[in-house]
């Protein structure tokens, strides 16, 4: 007979813990320069959960998907700047313009396949940053900033930094829990079966303009609600650090070297890489080499462990081979 | 019984090139079909055309008594027709059991994730792919990626099932329990249209064959009709050892 269900162990709850209790350590333990540190790898972990959506299970490589993050934190900031609208229900209502995005610009260029999609993500990215430079309702190159007193109604910038990082880190485990669920549902079927062969997709049955417009979408909620997290954090916003296309190659190498297209990967990618550059720029001799570093250890593992970390810890390690997915 | 399928008139052809020159005729429900000719006669083109890969130039394609000419793909597979490709297409990093999942799931059934896999495990059972459920699809060899196609059409629980040389490079021992499992997929009801190139199958099997030659319909018959049938002889005589196959298969 067979086994249907290969999922026997409860997978999701182990990482969404694991994720949850070194999240709270900070919290717990007051320090601010780890909270600092936990924030930035909480993006991180969400930036790279959310392209893996689009890139790994549905195989769009999304370049510029860093533009969702600066529209969400341009959306999020405007409205508590100009509005005074209370940071949560700006972070919520700053999705709007990334969502639009998503699936506005997405339904024209999921069209394109391969390398064409890829390069549009970037035309995207540099258009967005470019026109965001130029607009000057937001501030225009300059960028907006906040009137400190703005913290005040969150009782103190301490007690703001607090919320953004407790919301920062609710939106990395909801980014995970989404990835988990999108992976093993029909949808996330039809997105594989996208990726493997599209032509045979729609034979089958599945719609794929919809389905990946759908995914994109998904995948452009979390890290706009982690831009306004970010932004929130650091009363300052401008072009330059919204839509840093550095951000969005680096989220794409943690994709890669946690392991494409598994829920896991991403997370332990963004960790791993993240502990490395802190680890790298900390020492004197390594520092200003930090990026070629990363730049060869990608190159590794694309020629070498295509199925990135979580391939070689599942083929080292059978007895942890159902608890990492 | 009625027509589950009615060409009329179709045409497609490539730049200069007419694939299908004006192509009729009608596929009962309930009953298999063969589609022969010599190779590229059109025959894959007139399933291109049927699911909507290709529009036709011209004519019309009924299915169920409505028009599906220039109707998506994807839309064609729900209302019923699914299709094991002669070029095997198996979504190679998914597992077996998957990739017939997602027939199951998206297919005219449409069923949710559990039900869909446990259909496919069903269909995985009657194909005699059970055991290699969990590999994945890429790891298979072409004989098991040919049934795997053929799972994968079946899992849709289609009305109408286009099988395009899904015998071709099987074993005699594997072709005859193929054999079997098409009569059994006859005999849940689903109407079958099967490109063959091996006589002995299609004249075995079919209910009726239809024959087409350079894009143009040359016979149709119930099989021994077809195979007394001096046109079609002449269209095999191209190829001497196809002729030979053709005339020693007496029904
Ligand atoms: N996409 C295409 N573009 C151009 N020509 C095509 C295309 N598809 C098929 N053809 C041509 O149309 C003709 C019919 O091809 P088709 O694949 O339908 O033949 P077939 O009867 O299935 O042959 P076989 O038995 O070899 O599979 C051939 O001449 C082929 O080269
Ligand atoms: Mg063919």
């Amino acid at each position: 007979m067979l086994r249907l269900r290969g999922r026997s162990r409860p997978f999701l709850p182990v990482l969404l813990l694991i994720v949850a209790v070194v999240a709270a350590v900070p919290l717990v333990t007051g320090n601010p320069s780890m909270r600092e540190e936990l924030f930035f790898m909480l993006l991180l972990v969400t930036l790279a959960t959310s392209v893996n959506v689009i890139t790994g299970y549905t195989g769009y490589v999304s370049f510029g998907h860093i533009v969702f993050f600066g529209l969400g934190g341009y959306g999020a900031f405007w409205l508590m700047q100009a509005l005074g609208v209370h940071f949560l229900v700006a972070a919520v209502l700053g999705v709007i313009p990334a969502v639009l995005v998503a699936a506005v610009v997405g339904a024209a260029v999921l069209r394109l396949r391969g390398a064409y999609f890829a390069l549009a993500t970037l035309g995207i990215l540099e258009a967005t940053k470019a026109f965001m430079t130029n607009f000057d309702p937001a501030g225009g190159a300059v960028g907006l900033s906040f009137n400190f007193s703005i913290y005040a109604q969150y009782g103190g910038a301490k007690s703001a930094a607090e919320l953004a990082y407790v919301f920062m880190a609710l939106v990395a485990l909801a980014a995970i829990a989404a990835s988990y669920l999108v992976r093993h549902a029909k949808f996330g079927l039809a997105l594989m079966t996208i990726r493997e062969d599209q032509d045979a997709a729609v034979v089958l049955g599945i719609d794929p303009a919809r389905t990946k417009v759908a995914a994109f979408v998904i995948s452009a909620v979390f890290p706009a609600l982690a831009g306004a997290a970010f932004f929130f954090k650091n009363g300052i916003i401008e072009p330059g650090s919204a839509f840093d296309l550095t951000r969005s190659i680096e989220s794409l190498v943690m994709v890669v070297l946690g392991g494409v297209g598994t829920v896991a990967g991403p997370v332990i990618g963004a960790a791993v890489y993240e502990w490395l550059r802190g680890f790298l720029i900390t020492s004197p001799a390594l520092a200003s080499f930090q990026l070629t570093i990363a730049g060869v250890l990608l190159l590794v593992v694309v020629l070498f462990a295509t199925s990135g970390l979580v391939g070689v810890l599942r083929a080292r390690f059978p007895a942890v081979r159902e608890w990492l997915e | 019984m009625s027509a589950l399928l009615a060409l009329r008139g179709v045409t497609v052809a490539f730049g200069g090139l007419v694939a299908v020159d004006d192509v009729s005729f009608d596929v009962e429900e309930g009953s298999i079909t063969g589609l022969i000719g010599p190779n590229g006669a059109g025959k894959s083109t007139v399933f291109n055309a049927v699911n909507g890969v290709y529009r036709p130039r011209a004519g019309s394609i009924l299915f169920d008594g409505r028009d599906i000419v220039g109707m998506p793909s994807q839309r064609i597979a729900r209302l019923g027709i699914a299709r094991a490709h002669q070029v095997v297409r198996p979504l190679t990093d998914l597992t077996v059991l998957d990739n017939v999942t997602v027939g199951a799931c998206f297919g005219r059934d449409g069923l949710g994730l559990a039900a869909g896999r446990r259909r496919a495990a069903g269909v995985l059972e009657q194909l005699g792919l059970a055991d290699r459920a969990s590999q994945p699809a890429g790891s298979l060899n072409v004989a098991q990626k040919k049934r795997l196609e053929l799972a994968r059409a079946v899992a849709a629980g289609p009305r109408l099932l286009l099988a395009d040389e899904v015998l071709a490079g099987l074993n005699p021992h594997e072709v005859d329990e193929m054999l079997g499992v098409f009569a059994s997929i006859r005999d849940a009801g689903v109407t079958i249209l099967m490109i063959e190139h091996l006589m002995q199958a299609v004249m075995h099997l079919s209910d009726q064959v239809v024959v087409l030659d350079y894009g143009r319909l040359i016979a149709v018959g119930t099989p021994a009709e077809v195979q007394a049938d001096p046109a079609v002889v002449e269209a095999y005589l191209g190829d001497p050892r196809a002729a030979e196959r053709l005339m020693a298969d007496e029904p």
